[in-house]
């Protein structure tokens, strides 16, 4: 009776929700890396970074496939530092097509480039690097991590409409620091705002002991402004400023007002509810890389349940294509730029106790959807292997 | 006989105006609206974070979920005293009355399951395992079939109330949030928020019958965002909460068009009509208040201000 049963709604539903019988192999490809040392010894970067995230978002996906027949596993290796990530990526795409990547910029196109990786779906969820989505894009590379300017764009879409409209910056010296400084400059360049006047964070001494004194000094001939930025997404010395600086300004960037893909303060469109489920799973809160690593296996989740297979180049045009959508909690659906592949989403701007603003900023329009005001927009992507 | 009735309810009618009752969520109260006044009469006490709200039959009880409470408060609607808690699973958020007027089919927000209560013996007597976040309930007309749908599965989950199995699992858009079935029984309407879309199925087949689309003009697709709904007596239409659009959408209940968008509070959620179903009364999150409507006209007459963040909203004669 029951396979009668059975069989009667496989006919009933069609090929949209037959239940059938799919397996979907994900792996989690890890590079460590080395982190330079910072001032404060109060931050901990969690082990589980990233591959937390991917944890939630497969056990949401086995919810879901559980109802339709569709078992999902996460295989994630961690490649040491100095160790073979070449190596340990063509075993990984030997193994499967479905790969989640937490490497740096320059791996991920090695990896993307291999010839095994032709016909492979790759996610990068922790290089935030605006050139990955612009001429070193990469087809089979599809990235849920905002860009550097998406952020500064959501940054820059509040600072203009709060008429602050006189701007200056302290940047660190790490690689990091000058890419976000760089995406922080051209963006208030598209908002129509100007960054007057620039510093260098170039002092050694321990800033813990010494802020107080040495803060306003350094601060006193950066003029009239409305708004300090801060690049040190090391998150180095930028958290001394605040509070210190010669004329008493609010500080934005990577310390302050932050923009950021997400945060423990996002508590909205249900996102308590992802916090929460979070929090119970990992014991501890969830960041940016892990949101990203959560979206990229629930964009496969939900690109599997939609269509019913796991053929990495089916899914991938189903991701691409307008039918997509994902619930982010975000307050609108995520999709992807099919231009390069970037998941679009909105960018919260956040205090370490408060959501402040979320970006796109009412009266920000866009012809598609205002999430493109964000980034890159396919008329100004180089990137053509998307074409 | 008839006349005499009459004039005793007109004499009695000042004494017992009906109400609608408003659960606000972040302010742990009930905030009682006078259908004649259409005033605050009452602001009632409530355990932790109110949502679903729903009366017994003969409107003796009210059943509260006090999500952050992981209780199903029984209350007096007289005196507004709690009289017992119900066991309800953890966070409970929205629920539904089975027509024997003695089962709570309760949606676990928190634990990804449905638990079925017995309000007179106040025991769990199944909890069935469903998708991540179940919110919307709904039982059919005749008992049989009990609905939940559950956001992050994306799915309505038909469960069996005699064995209290699910029997049928059907995709809908994103992040379903409410569910009703037509008085006759023979659909099932699932509104989704993120995709924003309602699916109706016919409840015979499980297949999908109709999807229904808003467009609200001025405010971008991805902002209209279906939620709560109800069906006027007649059944020939749907009122449907457009959440951050800040609208209500009537919506043609026999050809699934979109009719009319009436301009209501900030974040409409949910509602209740009067009981002549003559004003519909929506609850607006995030301005803290509750819009009327005038159904025959399609307007909105008034606005009520409630608690913070009202959520649930329930009608007592």
């Amino acid at each position: 009776m029951r396979q009668i049963w059975q069989i009667f709604l496989a006919v009933l539903l069609g090929a949209q929700t037959a239940v059938a019988d799919i397996d979907v192999p994900i792996i989690y490809l890890k590079q460590d890396q080395d982190r330079p040392p910072i001032l404060s010894n109060l931050d901990t970067i969690p082990d589980n970074l990233g591959i937390a995230g991917a944890q939630l978002g497969l056990a949401g996906n086995l919810t879901t496939g559980g109802f339709l027949g569709h078992s999902y596993t996460l295989d994630i290796r961690t490649v040491p530092i100095g160790g073979d990530l070449v190596a340990a990526a063509i075993q990984a795409l030997s193994d499967s097509p479905l790969l989640i990547l937490d490497t740096p910029a320059a791996d991920l196109l090695t990896i993307a480039d291999l010839a095994q990786a032709k016909d492979a779906l790759l996610f990068n969820v922790a290089a935030p690097a605006q050139a990955l989505r612009n001429t070193d894009c990469r087809a089979n590379l599809l990235h849920t991590l905002p860009s550097l300017t998406m952020r500064a764009d959501a940054l820059m879409q509040f600072i203009r409409f709060k008429r602050w409209d006189s701007l200056a910056m302290v940047t660190g010296a790490h690689p990091g620091d000058i890419a976000f400084a760089e995406a922080l400059r051209s963006s208030a360049t598209k908002f129509g705002l100007k960054i007057a006047t620039e510093k260098s964070w170039i002092f050694d001494a321990d800033m813990r002991r010494n802020a107080a004194q040495e803060v306003p000094l350094f601060t006193q001939d950066l003029g009239k402004y409305d708004l300090l930025l801060i690049a040190d997404e090391l998150h180095d010395f930028g958290r001394y400023i605040a509070y210190n600086t010669w004329t008493p300004r609010p500080v934005a960037g990577s310390e302050g007002l932050v923009p950021t893909a997400w945060a423990p303060v996002v508590e909205q469109w249900g996102a308590a509810q992802l916090q929460s489920r979070f929090h119970d799973q990992s014991n501890r809160t969830m960041h940016a890389t892990d949101y990203a690593a959560w979206a990229a296996i629930r964009t496969l989740g939900e690109a599997v349940t939609r269509t019913s297979t796991a053929d990495p180049v089916t899914l991938r045009s189903f991701i691409l294509s307008d039918k997509f959508e994902l619930a982010g909690f975000k307050g609108r659906p995520l999709s992807y730029r099919t231009w390069n592949g970037q998941m679009r989403q909105p960018i919260p701007l956040v205090t370490a106790r408060a959501l402040v603003a979320q970006a796109p900023l009412p009266g920000y329009l866009h012809q598609r959807t205002e999430l493109d005001t964000l980034g890159l927009d396919a008329p100004e992507s180089g990137c053509t292997a998307f074409q | 006989m008839k006349p005499l009735a009459t004039a005793l309810i007109l004499l009695a009618s000042p004494l017992t105006a009906a109400e609608i009752w408003v659960t606000n969520e972040k302010d742990d109260t009930i905030s009682v609206i006078d259908i004649d006044t259409l005033d605050v009469t009452r602001t009632i006490p409530t355990g932790e974070r109110p949502r679903g709200i729903t009366f017994s039959k003969d409107f003796s009880r009210v059943y509260i979920c006090a999500s952050n409470s992981d209780t199903v408060q029984v209350m007096d609607p007289e005196t507004g005293k709690i009289l017992h808690d119900l066991p309800s699973g953890e966070d409970p958020e929205q629920f539904v009355l089975h027509p024997n007027d003695r089962h709570l089919y309760i949606a676990n927000e928190d634990d990804a399951v449905t638990t079925v209560v017995d309000t007179e013996t106040r025991k769990v007597i199944a909890q069935i395992n469903v998708g991540i976040e179940p919110e919307g309930m709904a039982v059919s007309p005749d008992g049989k079939i009990a609905i939940t749908t559950s956001e992050t599965t994306n799915m309505a989950h038909w469960i069996d109330t005699d064995t209290r199995q699910i029997v049928a699992n059907t995709l809908v858009d994103a992040r379903p949030r409410h569910a009703e079935f037509t008085a006759n029984g023979s659909e099932l309407w699932v509104s989704s928020e993120i995709g924003g879309t309602i699916t109706v199925f016919d409840v015979a087949t499980h297949a999908e019958k109709a999807k229904l689309d808003f467009a609200v003009k001025g405010v971008h697709p991805d902002r209209v965002q279906p939620v709560g709904f109800e069906f006027t007596e007649d059944e020939k239409t749907a009122f449907v909460a457009l959440g951050p659009s800040n609208h209500v959408a009537v919506v043609n209940a026999e050809t699934y068009e979109v009719e009319d968008y009436i301009l209501v509070g900030r974040r409409v959620w949910h509602m209740a009509f009067s009981p002549d179903k003559s004003l519909l009364f929506t609850t607006n999150g995030v301005s803290g208040d509750v819009t009327v409507i005038d159904v025959a006209k399609r307007e909105a007459i008034k606005t009520i201000k409630v608690g913070r963040f009202p959520w649930g909203a329930a009608f007592r004669p």
